[in-house]
């Protein structure tokens, strides 16, 4: 017979993959690793924003104040940093829109018997993705003439 | 697949096993067994020849060995999967890496806790409710459904409770409260199923701060899923219930109405009368 109490005492390991699992994409469908990017870029908009906030906040502390500011975020560094919330902004609202229509149930097709080999409406919808991030792509390399080409 | 295999004989395979005893290990380590696998062999089988022939302790979780009783679920080569349903040459000549299904505590070796994975499953009560509940204790008839009333939930049906979506769900990672893939497609089943009336009674379990909100589609649980249930479908299909019932467009549908008797039924040509009831 085992000791009760012993047993009683004996904890189970935790496993929970937490941060990692949120961010491995593994084996999984192209979806996952969508998954991964829209929160990142999500968060990417949240800090831009953030920062955004501050450097237009700095107006009120005088035009000297404003102009230093401006100063500092004229410079190439910046310059990219933009850009690459201008590349997050355009794959975040493209997948964005999306989830808003699969959440919606456009198209994800029918409920069907399950017959092997299975399809299933991740991979209905995916030709969706596919043209979505396409259309983000021409609008990130658009976007891309006007911040280094047309800009100046 | 090499020929000497084709021929019957057998290729060594390293099995690299996670390993825990809760009574004598703080960390789990990784073992490594080899195993003379031959065409066919499943990695529960090759599991089982280690069992039998290196180390008797190794300890899994396992039943039917076809793919039907959802026990073996285990973490293999980096992906959720059935052991039984697996062939071990379909995977790699070379090594088998297995782990516990992530996102469950281990309780020993490759057998993981499934007890708030059940615990979910029953908080969304899966099962038909029915205002009824004198018919629904003493039927006296059948509920009618027809067979596109059958098509809109069955897939959902198929679901044998492995566990293997909740491992996949990046969400899951790092929420252990979400109430996860599993019990909100079951959710989905019931509800969408024509004799059932218990929508609103399974609302605050659906669509509360821990329900459909928290997926945001990553749809590896129904990548994962060996029985082509399609959870992140279904939970779609919950969000975009609850939106139509939000803006009023749709309402909660009235239960299938009882049959009686079987005259009730319009007998087709060439269709022969059913057996007379034995009970």
């Amino acid at each position: 017979m085992p000791d009760e109490k012993k047993l009683q005492t004996v904890q189970h390991k935790k496993n929970r993959l937490g941060i990692a699992g949120w961010v491995y994409g593994g084996r999984y469908g192209a979806e996952r690793y969508a998954y991964t990017l829209h929160r990142i870029t999500g968060l990417g908009i949240l800090f831009y924003f953030i920062l955004h906030i501050f450097a237009t906040g700095s107006r009120i502390w005088g035009e000297a104040a404003w102009t230093r500011t401006m100063a500092l975020f004229d410079s190439p560094v910046f310059k990219a940093g933009e850009f690459l919330v201008f590349i997050a902004f355009a794959y975040h609202a493209l997948n964005g829109l999306r989830l808003l229509f699969t959440e919606l149930g456009c198209w994800m097709g029918k409920p069907q018997r399950p017959v092997i080999p299975y399809k299933n409406a991740v991979r209905r919808q995916r030709p969706a993705l596919v043209v979505l991030m396409i259309i983000a792509l021409v609008i990130i390399i658009l976007g891309g003439f006007d911040f280094y080409l047309l800009g100046e | 697949m090499n020929e000497d295999n084709q021929a019957g004989k057998t290729v060594p395979v390293i099995f690299q096993v996670l390993r825990y005893n809760p009574e004598t290990d703080t960390t789990p380590r990784m073992q490594e067994f080899e195993v003379p696998v031959s065409k066919g062999m499943t990695v529960l089988d090759g599991l089982h020849w280690i069992k039998e022939n290196l180390d008797g302790s190794l300890s899994w979780r396992s039943s039917c060995r076809m793919g039907v009783c959802g026990s073996c679920g285990m973490f293999i080569n980096g992906y959720p999967r059935l052991a039984c349903s697996n062939q071990i040459l379909h995977l790699s000549e070379k090594r088998i890496v297995i782990k516990p299904l992530p996102n469950y505590e281990i309780i020993r070796d490759l057998v993981p806790d499934l007890e708030k994975f059940f615990r979910k499953h029953k908080s969304v009560k899966p099962y038909l409710i029915r205002r009824d509940i004198a018919e629904q204790n003493m039927p006296t008839g059948e509920y009618f459904q027809s067979p596109d009333e059958l098509t809109r939930y069955i897939q959902f049906a198929y679901c044998i409770k492995c566990g293997l979506c909740l491992s996949a769900c990046p969400t899951m990672a790092t929420d252990e409260k979400f109430t996860g893939p599993q019990a909100l497609a079951q959710a989905w089943r019931y509800n969408s199923d024509s004799r059932d009336e218990g929508c609103s009674e399974r609302q605050k379990f659906v669509y509360d701060e821990q329900g459909v909100s928290k997926c945001h589609f990553a749809g590896t649980c129904s990548d994962v899923c060996p029985k082509g249930v399609d959870p992140s479908f279904a939970i779609q299909l919950l969000k975009k219930d609850i939106f139509l019932k939000t803006m009023r467009i749709k309402k909660d549908h009235a239960g299938a109405t009882v049959l009686k008797t079987a005259r009730e039924y319009i007998p087709q040509e060439n269709i022969p009368n059913p057996p007379k009831p034995t009970v």
